[in-house]
């Protein structure tokens, strides 16, 4: 194997700092498009749901409703954002055939499938931060498992931002590119326990839930933040991480294979 | 000595059917200026395509230098620059970001990457332009970005798929100056053009294809050689009411003061201005009806036409 095609090799390590810097002045400086929305929905929703409508919910899993909202929308945020940043950059890159300035130049499909990646954490990561900061005008957070907390939200928007790459290589109009966003995650996430325990579903509609892969990302964040979690940690986190394998090893595949960019 | 470019039996059949290109064959000489012709359709943009990896072939070996697309594709990339046919760069970001950001797709650390960029677009004439969102250029401009992009690594082979289409005369010129200079100081340099007085003036060798197969390959001055017959047109000092007879010379009244003359292979131009002057026609200026490199390009592509025809 050439030293250039190892991803760790220094060129190949200035090529991924290059695509990640890309990828965050991009997000950045568009930033009313990208992080100003998130935190405008995120105050809605906690004036709505956390402080009007919730006063009048009791409390959810031990904690005010308010409490229990919060972690679940930081991660609702985390997913629609980070998969939004790859969709859309990537989409964009082959709309303009700017994608065809890194398939010309000696950049692994490794490093430039990570440089995406990393792009869309990056958004996921900056909103969560944000969110986090403007829910504390409305509660107070704690801070039960560090470790699961980090993991949860770190591997979801890793996951997230491989499912908007894949949506990328397939989309051909901009249309593809909000349909999988509007019809399969919004419907998902909004059912993936972010308002609600599972406590409140009948026992038919819990083992439904189960089959939903948000719920585990929210629970295991949830766990992470307040220790409350209505399915097992451990399974939640391994179900993340080999939902995440599963999606590199696709994303990876069709990169290098060339779908939608190379005949 | 290694070719810069070397395409053996290289075809390609498309999803559709279409085979672009026929067991082509092709070297590219280092230091070489080499022209690369065809019609539309002809299959110059898949080859550009298969060299610069964008498109895969279906048979066939290409390397650049020493290295084989294949077996070495990261240090083939790391010999060439492309400048393509269509802009292809991100529309909104800044003019000096492309270009170091290209470096750095080609591992120069970030430093070097803007120095480099300053270097092109001080080159280019863009310098001024380099906090200007992309989109916000001229035509023209956004031609030299293009060039400046695919030098700021600064390949051994660079390929310029119609690089002055949508230029201005003077930008033209000045961009073949620059190209030319750049070929002097050992850059390899393949060029597509519609403009066939460009790769007239600028190439040294030629490959015309057609149909994916190569239908000539051979020097400039080889090809041009070939021209059996030339038209030149001369302009008159003066009014003349009739066509000149002059034996073995064909002449056509272009206008009241100018001549259409056809000059046959080992027909002297001498004798047909010592004939006017005898007659007390005087020539002020004189030039070529068509270009030289036009004539053949038209012929060969039409004799290409017509072999596949009655094949």
């Amino acid at each position: 194997m050439s030293q250039y095609e190892s991803v760790f090799a220094a060129s190949n390590r200035v090529a991924l700092a290059t695509i990640v810097v890309k990828e965050i002045r991009r997000f950045t400086r568009i930033w009313v498009q990208t992080l100003l929305p998130p935190a405008i929905t995120m105050t809605l929703y906690f004036v709505i749901f956390g402080n009007l409508v919730g006063r009048s919910i009791s409390d959810m899993g031990g904690y005010s409703y308010m409490q229990f909202i919060v972690p679940g929308l930081i991660m609702m945020a985390v997913i629609t954002n980070s998969y939004a940043n790859v969709v859309s950059s990537f989409f964009g890159a082959k709309f303009q055939r700017s994608i065809e300035e890194m398939l010309v130049a000696p950049v692994p499909h490794a490093t430039i499938l990570a440089g995406f990646v990393l792009g869309g954490v990056a958004r996921g990561l900056l909103v969560a931060v944000i969110v986090t900061l403007v829910s504390l005008f409305f509660t107070q957070l704690s801070l039960h498992n560090v470790f699961v907390m980090v993991y949860s939200v770190l591997i979801t928007a890793i996951l997230f931002s491989l499912g908007g790459f894949i949506n990328a290589v397939f989309a051909k109009t901009f249309d593809d590119v909000s349909l999988v966003p509007t019809f399969i995650l919004t419907p998902l996430t909004y059912l993936g326990g972010v308002f609600y325990s599972m406590d409140v579903l009948s026992p038919f509609w819990q083992s439904v839930s189960l089959l939903n892969p948000i719920v585990y990302m929210v629970n295991a964040f949830r766990y992470g933040v307040l220790g409350h979690s209505d399915v097992n940690v451990f399974l939640s986190l391994l179900v993340m991480t080999v939902f995440t394998a599963g999606a590199y090893v696709v994303a990876y595949k069709l990169l290098k294979s060339g779908t939608g960019m190379r005949e | 000595m290694t070719a810069a470019l070397q395409l053996s039996g290289v075809s390609k059949t498309y999803n559709s059917g279409v085979r672009a290109l026929d067991n082509l064959d092709l070297t590219v000489e280092p230091g070489d200026f080499f022209a690369l012709l065809g019609p539309n359709g002809a299959g110059k943009s898949t080859t550009i395509g298969i060299v610069s990896s964008l498109v895969k072939k279906t048979h066939g070996s290409v390397s650049i230098f020493e290295f084989d697309l294949d077996k070495d594709l990261t240090e083939a990339k790391r010999q060439l620059g492309v400048v393509p046919q269509e802009f292809n760069f991100g529309q909104f970001e800044k003019v000096i970001d492309i270009l170091a950001t290209q470096g750095g797709y080609y591992g120069l650390p970030r430093k070097r990457a803007y120095d480099q960029a300053e270097k092109y677009l001080h080159q280019l004439g863009l310098w001024d332009k380099r906090n200007e969102q992309a989109r916000l250029l001229s035509g023209g401009m956004k031609r030299r970005l293009m060039v400046a992009r695919a030098l700021v690594h600064e390949p051994r082979l660079l390929i310029l798929d119609e690089p002055t289409a949508g230029v201005d005369i003077e930008l033209r010129r000045s961009m073949w100056d620059y190209l030319t200079k750049l070929n002097q100081q050992g850059t390899t340099i393949i060029l597509t053009t519609h403009y066939l007085e460009e790769a007239e003036s600028l190439c040294r060798n030629i490959a015309i294809i057609d149909h994916g197969r190569v239908v000539e390959n051979t020097s400039m001055r080889s090809l041009l050689s070939k021209l059996q017959q030339e038209t030149f047109v001369l302009d008159l000092d003066k009014a003349i009411g009739t066509t000149p007879q002059l034996d073995s010379y064909a002449f056509k009244l272009a206008s009241s003061q100018s001549l259409e003359v056809e000059i046959k292979r080992g027909q002297h131009l001498n004798e047909v201005f010592a004939m006017l002057s005898q007659q007390g026609i005087q020539v002020l200026s004189m030039r070529n009806k068509t270009n030289r490199l036009e004539e053949l390009f038209v012929r060969l592509v039409e004799k290409n036409l017509n072999e596949g025809a009655s094949a």
